[in-house]
């Protein structure tokens, strides 16, 4: 948990509205939560995630945390083929609050739809959304 | 609408809580993590702010007589100074509340949900007709908060002269603090050792703190709602719009042993029916066998039929195992039997099992 820590948006991601970060590996598309969608959520206790292979646009659910109280959708920030599943996160959920931005990623993405990569946002954009509440 | 605030809210901003809205009120969701908090009630001691909670005074001549027409319970034979459990119902036999009632040495109290609190007080002044009975909602006056857990005892011990050993399970005691009444009772709704009390609302805040410093070499936390939850959950205590609502009744939801059917009180004769005939739904407590968290609302299916509803669900931390409860039909009731839980469509298998899920030594009501 990082509660009381201070929430971290590290500035060679793309985030979406909806908590999701990107990073771009070559030709792969990396995704997670982010840090403050961690926080949010608190403990971690479940992750499911999609059938690799599956292709889906952006903006569409892929899988799903819980954490003790709640379920919660986790959505597409691009469109693409689900290329690889983080599994050591059927075991080991929790890496999402640890380190929800290294360990903590939930899937691959490959190939993507580079386009949508427009309309997701920057740290600092994200950060100050979140900060004046226009997101949560 | 303008959410209420506890006079413990600074407190709680500057423990690092996370606050959310709960029944019109800002309350603490969690401070370190659910899950700390939740382990902390289980092997130390945890403080919770519950004074979202409402209390009613019940005095005049007729008191006993409304409240034994008004309840579940009969609090005939009660002893001055202890606390007993009661559904409130409508005349359907549905739930409108459920209470814990004390008798104290000149009144009566009766501690009610958050939100249900304006409406138990309509429905409460509406059934006192013809009853010699002052109803008052005394619920600012007192700052209602809760010590739970095996080292509760030994930590409010250095606060307090009166040997705390003396002071059995759902017993109550008025003491004086600066001159004021406060009242501590052995209560609870962890399924663990502890207390509650109603302290003089200009005094919360030092309570609090008093508690937390005498119990900070003793693991004991600050507690949210989440774990207050997760807590109750595992000992089978009924959340009302969870288990209990105006839906359902005291006999489905297994909350029988709270209902003394010889006597008379709104909603018996249906009671004492669904009692004789039986109910056409069950509350029992389900381990999932296939990986999925089972969460309040999702259907329950049997052989590809919806049968039932889950009422509450969540990972047992103390059990560490996914659990919830629900309500279906009575043949599908026995301890062992399978039924499915449907999760985002997708039917996952779940039995049923003995509950409550966790009992120690506090264990009931």
């Amino acid at each position: 948990m990082s509660s009381g820590k201070e929430i971290t948006y590290p500035n060679d991601l793309k985030y979406a509205a909806t908590h999701e970060w990107v990073k771009l590996d070559g030709d792969t598309a990396i995704v997670g939560i982010t840090d403050y969608a961690q926080d949010a959520l608190g403990d971690i206790v479940f992750v499911e995630l999609p059938t690799v292979g599956m292709e889906l646009k952006a903006g569409e659910s892929f899988g799903v945390v819980e954490s003790v109280k709640a379920a919660s959708d986790v959505y597409m920030p691009i469109g693409g083929a689900i290329s690889s599943t983080n599994d050591a996160l059927t075991n080991s959920p929790e890496t999402v609050n640890t380190d929800a931005f290294g360990a903590g990623w939930l899937i691959k993405v490959f190939p993507y739809n580079a386009a949508d990569l427009e309309k997701l946002m920057d740290a600092a954009t994200y950060k100050s959304k979140i900060e004046s509440g226009e997101i949560h | 609408m303008e959410l209420k605030r506890t006079p413990l809210y600074d407190s709680h901003v500057a423990l690092g809580a996370k606050m959310v809205e709960f029944s019109g009120w800002e309350m603490p969701v969690q401070y370190k993590g659910i899950l700390d908090e939740h382990r902390a009630v289980r092997n130390a001691a945890g403080l919770f702010d519950i004074d979202h909670m409402g209390q009613v005074r019940v005095t005049g001549s007729d008191a006993l007589k409304f409240l034994n027409h008004l309840l579940t319970a009969n609090f005939s034979a009660m002893e001055i100074n202890t606390a007993k459990y009661a559904v409130m119902c409508y005349a359907d036999g549905t739930c409108v509340d459920d209470t814990f009632v004390y008798r104290l040495q000149n009144e009566w109290m009766v501690v009610v949900n958050a939100g249900n609190r304006d409406k138990d007080n309509s429905w409460m002044n509406a059934q006192a007709d013809g009853f010699d009975v002052t109803l008052k909602d005394v619920s600012e006056e007192f700052y209602m908060l809760a010590f739970q857990g095996p080292k509760a005892e030994e930590v409010l011990q250095k606060l307090e002269s009166f040997d705390l050993k003396d002071l059995k399970y759902h017993a109550a005691r008025e003491f004086s603090i600066h001159g004021e009444r406060g009242i501590l009772a052995r209560t609870g709704y962890t399924g663990e050792d502890g207390f509650e009390l109603f302290i003089p609302n200009a005094h919360g805040k030092h309570v609090w703190d008093a508690i937390l410093d005498a119990g900070k070499d003793d693991g004991v936390l600050p507690i949210g709602l989440g774990a207050r939850d997760s807590l109750r959950f595992e000992a089978k205590f009924a959340l009302y719009g969870h288990e209990i609502d105006a839906n359902t009744t005291p006999i489905e939801a297994a909350l029988g042993w709270a209902c003394d059917l010889n006597k008379d009180f709104i909603g018996r004769d249906v009671l004492l029916k669904q009692k004789l005939e039986g109910t056409s739904k069950k509350l029992v407590g389900f381990e999932m066998l296939e990986r999925g968290i089972a969460r309040g609302g999702y259907e329950i299916a049997s052989n590809g039929n919806v049968v039932g509803v889950v009422t509450s669900g969540m990972p047992a931390p103390t059990l560490e195992k996914n659990i919830g409860l629900g309500y279906v039909p009575p043949e599908l009731a026995k301890v062992g039997t399978e039924f499915d839980v449907i999760i985002r469509g997708k039917p996952t298998k779940a039995r049923v099992v003995k509950t409550p899920f966790y009992a120690n030594r506090a264990r009931g009501r």
